[in-house]
């Protein structure tokens, strides 16, 4: 008899709350059905009532972990829309900001994946790394997240020459760590054995689902808008887009792994590039018209499409988040997985997972609630079994 | 496909079946169509020059309708092709692009909601962000007088 796992809906601090509705016969997911708008906040309409410099700030705070990539797309928009220019080096002091920003999100999230496996050695050890990407983050903005540096036509604050080498051996002191990382995964049977051909989405149904970022990236499309649509600095620097073609957990956490390694490149070479000069392009007004920026946020394409009168103003503000996209392709990822794999699945497209609270299990019709904790119990119940299986 | 094989594919299958050509940059292409043309264009894109489906936009106007506007990319080009329909809203609705398309489910969803328009065809037309209370016939985006 199927029966019907509710897990959600959630605390309404987390960034994206949602409210999976899991069904499973026995221990398999059979169907699963995605509710979302728990913690719909407007933002497109209250970006109506801000002045152009103002939705910058709003939008910054669409999401909490990659809260610069909604800023990036936002002046790509405005810039679009204006036909500006912003200096050469505004552009790579956004790029620089924008991969840190990737560093730190990749880490938190394999940090996560690592507890809900049961393998919280290699949480600690990613998110005391992460630490000090933010540090880096800290000195060149003065926050350790929602860094207000964008502003059309270029950005807020320069990064200081005396500070170059010390962003330096920060850098230099992660290297090692993200060869442990690599190491920690390519080397542990267990954690093959728990994510190699689980929740596997395939070419056709990334397409279907118009998937982006690691998550399309691991499926073997290569969606990634630093290339497909260069921005930034991007275009000046060498590196390489992450491709796997498993679609699989795996694939999904080596596509964000392999994206570490560039990402540190990429930094290097911008700060090594980056000449002197002015950061701003002194934008007095905008005219009327519409605009579209699109940029790789951790998770994948954020896109905005403005609309202007001319006044200081959008008259419309339209946001495309990538997990609206990546967290919907769930419904078919899961089918056919047991629910210990089920919270792997979920979190492997990155949906800001982590402070889901609360869940419900209805047996035969009466409600009992039971804590997600219980979910995370599963899944590290089943790594001890695969221990045991492969004696390690 | 380069650009210009995309462009003259599609003007190929069209034929000027539009009423507005235009690029706002090199990049960023607008093409205002009839409604009843849209899954035509929408299946064409997709299918024949392998576009990828972003998102859709609609904007309640002054002009007494609904603007959508569908956006595609395309995979390895830069271009970002947008599909305008204008809807009045004595008529608000208009075939679903989910019918063809998996993921215009949700963002059809959403501007059922927020607009009020209906998507003739629609899979799965319920409501995606508004809670289950929501009164019938309030539409939050909407600038009606």
């Amino acid at each position: 008899m199927s029966e019907v796992i509710p897990v959600g809906p959630y605390h309404p601090l987390q960034e994206e709350p949602e409210f999976f509705r899991l069904h499973v016969e026995g221990e398999v997911v059979t169907k699963l059905e995605i509710e979302l708008g728990y913690n719909h906040r407007g933002i497109e309409k209250l970006a109506e009532s801000q002045t152009w410099d103002q939705v910058v700030f709003l939008v910054e705070r669409i999401c909490g972990i990659c809260s610069t990539s909604h800023p990036s797309a936002s002046v790509r928009a405005m810039e679009d829309l204006g036909h500006i220019s912003p200096p050469e080096r505004a552009q790579y002091i956004r790029t620089i900001i924008c991969e840190l920003e990737r560093i730190h999100s990749h880490l938190l999230w394999l940090g996560l994946a690592g507890h809900f496996l049961g393998y919280n050695t290699l949480w600690m050890w990613t998110w005391k790394t992460r630490e000090w990407v933010c540090d880096i983050l800290e000195k060149i903005s003065g926050n350790r997240q929602s860094y207000a540096m964008f502003k059309v036509g270029g950005v807020r604050r320069d990064i200081a020459e005396e500070d170059i080498p010390w962003i330096f051996s920060t850098l230099d002191k992660l290297k090692p760590y993200l060869d442990l990382f690599y190491g920690a995964v390519m080397d542990d049977p267990v954690l093959h054995a728990r994510t190699k051909g689980i929740g596997v989405l395939t070419l056709e149904q990334a397409k279907a689902y118009c998937v982006v970022g690691p998550t399309a990236r691991a499926s073997g499309l290569e969606v990634d808008i630093r290339k497909e649509d260069p921005y930034f600095a991007y275009p000046w620097v060498k590196w390489n887009v992450c491709v796997e073609k498993e679609g699989d957990v795996f694939a999904k956490v080596m596509v964000r792994i392999r994206e570490l390694y560039e990402s540190v490149h990429i930094i290097e070479q911008c700060l090594r590039e980056m000449k002197p000069g002015p950061i701003d392009a002194q934008v007095k007004e905008l005219p009327p018209g519409e605009g579209i920026g699109r940029a790789e946020a951790p998770r994948g394409e954020v896109y905005h499409y403005i609309v202007s009168d001319g006044s200081n103003r959008p008259v419309r503000y339209k946001v495309r988040a990538p997990s609206y996209v990546n967290v919907f392709s769930n419904e078919v990822a899961c089918v056919g997985y047991s629910l210990a794999d089920a919270v792997l699945i979920l979190a492997a497209v990155d949906p800001c997972y982590c402070c889901t609270e609360r869940m419900t299990v209805i047996q035969k019709g009466v409600a009992s609630s039971i804590q997600w904790k219980d979910l995370i119990r599963l899944s590290h119940e089943k790594t001890r079994r695969v221990q045991k299986r492969i004696g390690k | 496909m380069t650009w210009k094989e995309v462009e003259i594919e599609i003007r190929k299958k069209f034929k000027k079946r539009w009423k507005r050509w235009y690029a706002h940059s090199p990049i960023r292409v607008y093409v205002d169509i009839d409604t009843a043309d849209l899954l035509e264009w929408g299946h064409f894109l997709i299918e024949k020059v392998s576009a990828r489906f972003i998102t859709a936009s609609a904007m309640d106007t002054p002009r007494n309708e609904i603007e959508i506007l569908y956006h595609f990319a395309f995979y390895g080009l830069p271009q970002v092709l947008s599909l305008r329909v204008c809807v009045p809203k004595e008529k608000l609705e208009i075939e679903s692009m989910a019918r063809i398309l998996k993921g215009a489910e949700w963002i059809e969803r959403e501007m059922a909601e927020l607009f009020g328009i209906r998507f003739i065809g629609h899979p799965n037309p319920k409501r995606l962000l508004l809670p289950e209370d929501w009164p019938e016939g309030k539409y939050p985006l909407r600038r009606d007088p």
